[in-house]
């Protein structure tokens, strides 16, 4: 990576920088700008898009529904994985790509824990919180499986997870036999649909409440200072005294329990489990997420609400493309090439090079008058 | 004198460190294959012995093969790509979608198939090279870029019928002297496919580049230490580039022979060849840190890689699952192995 040197002439100018050249600079510009873009382009295309009604589910209670609600509630799980990948990303400089396929596993010891290995079960063998903290505890060990390859014997990261990216989906469908085991209770479905006499879905609980929780946790903790100081400088963060190995290992479990949950989100949303299908191509939207947000994809300096808000932008992208009838095997396509803008956009070279197309034309234009 | 560069009597330069890495960790490979291979004809016998499975192993994997060596160049280098699996499969549906709807001939397909690894290898040879995108991200893009107008081009898998091709897919070249006698006692000679050929072919011809050639020698100082290869003179943006052009040129190559050898376009073709792949180049010990590997390392990578899930099957373990989860197992066995390698040597100096 090179290393951008301000001038320190620069630095002095900043203050009398316009209010339209300070807000472009900051780091939640990019994701607010694209979300605006989206909006803008519904509002113009088609302003239903925003009703909102309130419907009568199978279940009788009377629920919201509309394509806000969609967005929101879908965002979920690509919500909880971007949280852990941004952690992730920081502290070792790359991205874990096996979160769709640990999501897998997660999903498959939970159904597994709930249906006591029965193929239909039509009560829970044991209650559902205690079978989630399984599933949490198990997704947190293979995180630390990748943890310990990245850390300990310093692989890259995306490379070490490239082993669970092969191999987790094939241990999901072992763990359960190859069955397909289905949960029949209705309770089961609260956390993936609604809560009886609530209106709104579930995950979006959820998903605010484990927002809370990160906040308390890099507000209240050195977690984020850490991270920062090992993705910036391993080396001098272990002279400062800190432990780059352990923090290291530490996100990675961080990003295996966001995981477990994200995973329970979505087999509760249906009370079953398709291994092969099952948060197919996630990594590739928690990975969008968290560049979107303007996070460095090569460690360091972070802040998880632009991932948060990235994540938010990207399922709005998939719900309008689905909108126009964009079918879903094409999505991949679509979204792949947001990717390269983005991070073309965000290259350190291009980044110069347009800095200093800017300053040489404005110059000459001073040159001019 | 340097720290691991040796000279002869007469004082020329003898080796360097970079090469006994390959060839130590090349020796390992071959070693580990044959010791594989005749332990699995010792105690499993029957089917192992008989020199048409060794070829199938051929038959069933040249294209693995070609996509092998096109990521061993990348991995050289420094970098990676894991678009060459989602290349492969727009290959095999672009290519069937042609000769079947739109009346296309062998040569069309040929050019399709070097047309669109062209197309991919300088737009990411591009953004890798020029712009420092890390080559990951550029790649996971292409792969689910490839993945995606796979779909669009065609959901339903197509078979193809035209006479040409299949006069050209199931053209068989007979090895002399490697036939078996069935149990009437008739003679049943070898065989292997075309695709085969063009696989070794390409093996020997990288292996003469990156062997004799300056371009060969570029990418090997360009993957060793990037500042020094630049302070030589060394042109490494455009040798990076190079790797990826041609390891997505191989991809195609590759794409074609997948289809020569299925003779169907489908959403489902070569679903973790990326993986695999990576895997046979990294049991065929190219280093993921660039600077270490050879091509013929990596051919014995897709041997051991592909005998172990024969014998793994032959086992007993013949349900769907167990192939990835061997494929990931070697895979992490191999990596462990050469990050201690590693951090050894990196102790030691």
């Amino acid at each position: 990576m090179p290393v951008i040197v301000k001038e320190p002439k620069e630095q002095v100018k900043k203050p009398q920088e316009s209010f339209w050249k300070r807000m472009t600079r900051h780091q939640l510009f990019i994701p607010l700008a694209a979300l605006a873009l989206l909006v803008l382009f519904n509002l113009i295309a088609d302003p239903s898009f925003f009703a909102v009604s309130i419907k009568q589910n199978s279940l009788g209670n009377p629920v919201l529904s509309g394509n806000i609600i969609s967005v929101l509630d879908n965002a979920s799980e690509l919500v909880l994985l971007a949280i852990g990948m941004t952690l992730v990303t920081a502290s070792s400089g790359g991205q874990d790509i096996s979160v769709g396929a640990t999501m897998a596993i997660a999903g498959s010891v939970i159904l597994r824990m709930v249906c006591g290995g029965q193929v239909s079960a039509d009560s829970p063998c044991m209650p559902i919180l205690l079978a989630v903290l399984i599933g949490i505890f198990v997704s947190m060990a293979f995180g630390a499986f990748n943890g310990a390859l990245v850390a300990y014997f310093k692989i890259q990261p995306m490379v070490a997870t490239l082993i669970m990216f092969t191999a987790g989906r094939s241990i999901a469908a072992w763990i359960n036999n190859n069955e397909l085991p289905i949960m029949n209770d209705v309770s089961f479905k609260y956390a993936g649909t609604f809560l009886p006499g609530i209106p709104v879905p579930t995950p979006i609980f959820i998903t605010i409440f484990m927002v809370i929780v990160f906040w308390a946790l890099l507000k209240f903790t050195n977690l984020g200072l850490y991270t920062q100081a090992v993705g910036i400088n391993a080396n001098s963060s272990h002279l400062n005294g800190l432990n780059p190995q352990m923090i290291k290992l530490l996100t990675y479990m961080i990003l295996g329990a966001c995981v477990a949950v994200a995973g329970f989100i979505r087999v509760s949303r249906s009370g079953s489990i398709n291994y092969s299908r099952i948060a197919e191509n996630i990594e590739m939207d928690a990975i969008l997420a968290v560049a979107l947000g303007g996070n460095s994809l090569s460690g360091g300096k972070f802040n998880i609400y632009g991932s948060i808000i990235g994540a938010y932008v990207i399922q709005f992208l998939t719900t309008t493309l689905y909108k126009y009838e964009v079918p879903s095997t094409a999505l991949p396509a679509y979204k792949a090439v947001v990717v390269i803008i983005l991070v073309v956009l965000s290259a350190p070279v291009v980044r110069e090079k347009l800095s200093h197309m800017k300053r040489t034309a404005g110059k000459t234009v001073k040159e001019a008058t | 004198m340097p720290n691991g560069i040796t000279l002869d009597k007469k004082g020329h330069l003898k080796s360097r460190t970079a090469m006994s890495d390959t060839m130590l960790l090349l020796t390992i490979t071959v070693v580990v294959f044959f010791v594989m291979y005749f332990s699995a004809v010792l105690f499993l016998g029957g089917g192992f012995a008989k020199t048409q499975n060794f070829l199938n192993i051929l038959n069933n994997n040249a294209s693995l093969i070609v996509l092998s060596v096109g990521m061993s160049i990348v991995m050289i280098t420094g970098g990676i790509d894991i678009s060459v699996g989602g290349v492969t499969c727009l290959v095999c549906m672009v290519s069937a979608v042609n000769l079947e709807q739109h009346g296309g001939n062998l040569l069309t397909v040929v050019l399709i198939s070097l047309g669109i690894g062209l197309a991919f290898g300088v737009v990411q040879g591009f953004l890798v090279a020029y712009l420092e995108i890390q080559p990951f991200i550029v790649s996971l893009a292409g792969m689910f870029f490839a993945k995606g107008m796979t779909t669009i081009v065609s959901k339903e898998p197509v078979r193809v019928t035209n006479e040409a091709f299949l006069a050209v897919k199931d053209t068989r070249i007979y090895v002399p002297g490697l036939g078996s006698y069935n149990k009437l006692g008739e003679y049943i000679p070898a065989y292997v496919e075309v695709g085969v050929v063009v696989a070794l072919l390409v093996v020997v011809v990288l292996f003469c580049v990156l062997r004799w050639t300056k371009l060969g020698r570029n990418f090997y100082a360009v993957g060793g230490n990037n500042q020094s290869a630049n302070m030589l003179g060394i042109n490494v943006k455009r040798t990076k580039f190079m790797a990826h052009l041609l390891c997505s040129m191989l991809a195609g190559l590759g794409g074609l022979l997948y289809f020569l050898h299925v003779g169907s376009g489908d959403v489902a073709n070569a679903a973790g060849d990326e993986m695999n792949a990576i895997a046979s180049s990294i049991i065929g010990g190219t280093l993921l840190t660039g600077g270490v590997g050879n091509v013929v390392g990596t051919l014995f990578g897709v041997l051991s890689l592909n005998t172990i899930k024969r014998i793994v099957s032959s086992l007993g373990f013949d349900e769907a699952w167990w192939s990835n989860i061997t494929v990931a197992a070697m895979l992490c066995l191999f990596l462990v192995v050469q990050s201690i390698v590693l951090l050894r040597k990196n102790k030691k100096k």
